[in-house]
């Protein structure tokens, strides 16, 4: 189990320094990947004012190990951490970038990430099925056609319902898509800025594995993002000063989804509350959380899970537009895989929308006062989290 | 193979192939670890629960309950355009463990399946070698 009283002593003790985008997003056909992680690795050293001669610890995840993007970004580092549990790792490669700084593995740690999930649909590039015939998955559930995220999903989500009612879940499912969409209409990068939804244009978007509507389901796009992180006394110095990693958790319970002890409970139920002890806050503390929404119901189950209300009351939670703008619950005020972005593995962009929010750099969606965040990912068939708590004074 | 067949095919690995081979046969093939003394799905030759190689198989007896589905409008893959819309399934076998399916012989409708209901297992034959544990109405 994780020492709390050693993890308290870390608490704070690295920052985040620099976050960004790639400067292509949304939709890339004549770029790939490794560009993308390149550009947003470039951009996120700019943005904390670190030359990238300084990077000496580099961490990344989807298809690429960490010496494919040091190479072609002309990095050698000395610390190397190529995780890789799905759209969850790049937030679990921040509990690992503070410890091995913590450690003196490194001092300037660089995460990247990029992917072309849309673009590579058209070029044929993409790997759509999944399906490696050494892995259980390949035996056990793909031959019957559970193959990708959204049938895994909604099966879990069809247990939800199962054990908490359909129509009350369904209206959640619906006002979680409904208001990430508002979020997404505040905030010009992302895909569905200029178009709003409606409940009705959600509750008769067409089936894609019932009980998901096209509209339960995140976007498939093009980006990239990366993220800088150093010592909390180096943050200091650079441009925009340091956001503190204050609690971080990671982990996982299983990876093929029939292997799910249960399908309405994350591994978030462990690394929310782990996350938040070491912060020395709780759930009221928070002014915002950023929770990975792959799907409608991913939101449901980890809000959940995370501890912010019991099982089954999520739909009250998020009940008549509460985390909306206005609402008294911000959530994903970037507007979500849902309606932002979700080039494969969106894991990092929570921790971008996060850091931006505390360092008040939102624009027309900034929230007042924002002092203390929550970015939450999940990855794989609802297998792995990470969670961190992110704080400015 | 099935004419046409083109959706994914299991190839047996050496702690499945006893299954594979069962299945081939007509019998739904459980490990079951003689110190914890229950079976578990998928097979493996060391027990998930308590890391020992004192395993065995037994014979499951093919009935099941749902544990969930979903009704699959768009194909993951392009072997199953022409089965939709059809249903994934996880159901809980009479000896405890879970295993992930598809339910067949059922109407693929919200209404005229529900989760707890009782199936039975059937396999269907997709190759010499490979016969798929489906699940249906018991
Ligand atoms: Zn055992």
């Amino acid at each position: 189990m994780p020492v709390m009283d050693r993890l308290k002593a870390i608490s704070g003790s690295a920052a985040i320094v620099g976050v960004a985008e790639s400067d292509r997003f949304g939709r890339t056909p004549d770029r790939g990947p490794m560009e993308l992680h390149a550009e947003a690795g470039r951009n996120a050293l700019a943005d904390a004012g670190i030359d990238k001669s300084e990077v000496d610890g580099v961490f990344t995840s989807g298809g690429y190990s960490t010496y494919d993007i040091a190479e072609y970004m002309g990095i050698a580092p000395h610390f190397t951490d190529s995780t890789s549990v799905g759209g969850s790792s790049f937030v679990i490669h921040i509990a690992h970038a503070m410890a091995a700084i913590e450690a003196g593995y490194c001092e300037v740690a660089l995460i990247t990430y990029g992917q072309t999930g849309r673009s590579d649909r058209a070029r044929g590039a993409l790997n759509l099925y999944g399906v490696t015939p050494g892995l259980p998955n390949a035996q056990y559930e793909a031959p019957f056609g559970i193959i990708g995220p959204p049938i895994a999903y909604s099966m879990a989500a069809n247990r939800y319902m199962h054990q908490y009612g359909e129509d009350r879940t369904r209206e959640a499912m619906a006002n979680v898509a409904v208001s990430t969409r508002k979020w997404a209409n505040m905030n010009e990068k992302a895909h569905f800025y200029d178009t709003p939804m409606t409940f009705d244009e959600y509750h008769d978007s067409r089936w894609i594995s019932w009980p998901f509507h096209l509209l339960d389901c995140c976007l498939v796009t093009d980006g990239g993002a990366a993220v800088v992180i150093t010592s909390a006394e180096r943050a200091k110095s650079t441009r925009k000063g340091g956001v503190a990693i204050l609690g971080a958790a990671e982990g996982h319970d299983h990876a093929i989804l029939h292997q799910m002890p249960d399908l309405t409970r994350t591994w978030g139920r462990n690394t929310g509350p782990q996350a938040l002890e070491m912060a020395g806050v709780t759930h009221s503390d928070l002014d915002m959380a950023m929770i990975y929404d792959s799907f409608t119901y991913t939101v449901l189950v980890t809000l959940e899970s995370l501890g912010f209300c019991g099982p089954g009351e999520s739909p009250d939670f998020v009940a008549n537009q509460r985390t909306a703008p206005g609402g008294d619950f911000a959530l994903n005020t970037n507007g979500g895989g849902l309606s932002y972005a979700h080039p494969g593995s969106y894991g990092i962009f929570t921790v971008l929308e996060a850091v931006r929010q505390l360092r008040g750099e939102t624009g027309e969606r900034q929230l007042d006062d924002c002092k203390l965040a929550m970015a939450h990912g999940t990855g794989g068939l609802l297998s792995s989290t990470g969670t961190v708590v992110l704080g400015r004074e | 193979m099935a004419d046409g067949y083109n959706k994914p095919i299991p190839i047996p690995q050496p702690e499945s192939d006893y299954y594979w081979e069962g299945a081939k046969a007509g019998e739904l093939r459980l490990r079951h670890c003689d110190d914890c003394n229950q079976a578990y799905f998928y097979p493996r030759n060391i027990c998930p629960e308590c890391g020992n190689n004192n395993t065995s198989w037994i014979v499951a007896s093919g009935k099941a309950k749902v544990h969930t589905f979903a009704i699959v409008h768009r194909p993951p893959h392009p072997g199953f355009m022409d089965d939709l819309p059809y249903v994934p399934a996880i159901v809980e076998l009479e000896e405890g463990p879970r295993m992930a399916t598809q339910l067949i012989n059922v109407t693929p409708e919200p209404e005229a399946i529900s989760i707890d209901m009782q199936v039975k297992v059937v396999f269907e034959s997709i190759t010499d070698e490979i016969s798929l544990p489906k699940f249906e109405p018991a």
